[in-house]
């Protein structure tokens, strides 16, 4: 056993704490359990190739946040992840997409069965044109057969867990186009989470939305953690920061570097990585 | 070592640029007074040994402006990844070159008492302790200008010399108030001084290994080399 010197007793400088009990932390912190597994993944827009050998999961329960620059192939891969790619012609994925065992880009996949399960909340908020009600029970119907009382039941608990309930329940047969930018969002939200899908995508949801607006979407995603794993496509790197558990950043179609949050934006080991995020980029 | 491209915003890089500078003059000070605070003691220099007192408010006004700045920089750009690194490093460097400057200033204070007694055996062990915990700051600092994490970490495993020069000294003092109960004034002091050299050598490693991890984004490990046995160190008397 060393003795403890003296400088380490005599003054602070001595007691200089390390850096790294935060990584370690946050490292330890992250679900290694795979909801989604992505194998070698390559896509194609005709004979360009959008993304290249993607390899990564998104860990169950967990926010994985995907940043680069515009062009980078987010968006892609989350257009892959529920197969929204197979309503164009000449577009393409190679490789392998695990949930629960199965690879959704195969062909014969059920795609409704699929976006039941990996629900996606866009850019814009898209409510129908009818009732605030009938936009959370539309998805619903599609896929499940409920009472009247099971169906009022499911549509309070996706607008609670949404956190908009407070604000509409007094008017679920008003038109949803009269919301707020901000409650048309968690509107779509609620949307998406009554099918009770396992995966929800985020693609930049908080774009179009005001500050406030925005931070109550990512207090929410933070929330839905707890029953969903969710990937979200953000141009926004604080956002990223403040929300995701693990962050991967992608360039030029290629997954460059994966991290936990607390590590990409501290220490990140690519050269690429680091320029982009502290804004050297090109 | 890589360079890292501009900032796309411009004035951003400028003030990570003016941070690192001033951090430097800031550290080009604490330099010049441990180098001056040695000059006094061995030329029993009261006079030098006062200037460099006086000089030392220059180094905490540096650290307060700094600071400040700093503070603004994390508040106003959100520094991430190598940025984020070096503020919060800028932040403790200049903490520990703030005790630098403090303990220099402590040392002249006592070779403006030390002049005034009868001089103590030769101060070699002084000389030779203050130019290697120079040269350790001196190396820190020029690591952190010139982003170059293999310098700190050296700096960083060259402490243990400056602890073994320490040693010697506090054994040869312990035996000029053994010889003779006059030499106990000199000699406290003198013991005082060689703490200070010795606790500067510790910020400079600090420093190191702050610098560290501020270019390489990784941390050293936890236990520094050190040799420091004095605080083991029984005193018999005579007879």
């Amino acid at each position: 056993m060393t003795p403890p010197s003296e400088a380490q007793t005599t003054d602070s400088a001595a007691q200089n704490a390390s850096f790294g009990g935060m990584q370690a932390r946050s490292a330890a912190a992250l679900n290694e359990t795979a909801r989604v597994t992505v194998r070698n993944l390559d896509f194609f827009y005709g004979e360009n190739k959008a993304l290249k050998g993607i390899n990564f999961l998104l860990p169950e329960k967990q926010v994985t946040g995907m940043i680069g620059p515009s062009g980078c192939g987010k968006s892609t891969l989350l257009r892959v992840l529920n197969r929204m790619y197979s309503l164009y012609p000449g577009q393409r994925a190679e490789g392998e997409v695990l949930l629960d065992g199965e690879n959704i880009i195969a062909d014969g996949v059920d795609m409704n069965a699929l976006r039941a399960k990996i629900g996606m909340v866009f850019q814009k908020p898209t409510p129908f044109p009818m009732s605030i009600y009938d936009n959370i029970a539309f998805g619903i119907k599609l896929h499940e057969k409920l009472s009247k009382a099971q169906l009022d039941e499911r549509i309070e608990w996706a607008l609670t867990r949404a956190a908009i309930w407070g604000e509409v329940k007094d008017r679920l047969n008003a038109s949803a186009m009269g919301l707020s930018g901000g409650q048309q969002q968690r509107l779509c939200i609620a949307r998406t989470i009554a099918v009770r899908p396992e995966v929800i995508l985020f693609d930049e949801p908080t774009s179009a939305l005001d500050p406030i607006s925005t931070l109550k979407i990512e207090e929410l995603i933070d929330e839905l953690k707890r029953d969903f794993t969710i990937a979200i496509v953000t141009h926004n790197m604080q956002q990223a920061a403040r929300c995701a558990d693990q962050v991967a950043f992608f360039y030029l179609g290629e997954l460059i570097e994966v991290a936990p949050a607390g590590q990409l934006f501290t220490a990140p080991k690519h050269p690429k990585t680091q320029e982009y995020i502290t804004g050297r980029f090109g | 070592m890589e360079t890292m491209p501009e900032h796309t915003v411009r004035s951003y890089g400028e003030e990570l640029r003016r941070l690192r500078e001033m951090v430097a003059r800031m550290g080009g000070l604490a330099e010049r007074q441990v180098a001056d605070a040695t000059s006094a003691l061995v030329r029993r220099d009261a006079e030098l040994a006062t200037e460099v007192m006086g000089r030392d408010s220059a180094i905490d006004t540096l650290e307060r402006e700094i600071e400040a700045f700093c503070i603004r920089l994390l508040a106003l750009r959100q520094p991430v990844g190598q940025d984020l690194r070096l503020i919060i490093a800028a932040l403790k460097i200049i903490h520990s070159i703030e005790r630098i400057g403090d303990y220099a200033r402590n040392a002249a204070k006592r070779s403006v008492v030390l002049a005034q007694q009868p001089p103590l055996g030769s101060l070699n062990g002084f000389q030779r302790m203050a130019k290697l915990v120079q040269e350790n700051l001196k190396g820190a600092m020029d690591a952190l200008v010139n982003d170059d994490a293999t310098r700190a970490g050296e700096v960083w495993n060259s402490d243990q010399s400056v602890d073994e020069v320490y040693n010697g000294i506090f054994r040869e003092m312990l035996t000029f108030m053994m010889e003779d109960p006059r030499n106990i004034t000199a000699a406290t002091h003198l013991l005082f001084v060689a703490k200070n050299l010795e606790r500067i050598g510790d910020h400079a490693t600090n420093i190191a290994e702050t610098v560290y991890y501020a270019v390489s984004g990784e941390t050293l490990g936890e236990e520094r080399p050190k040799a420091d046995s004095s605080a083991f160190a029984v005193v018999r008397p005579p007879g």
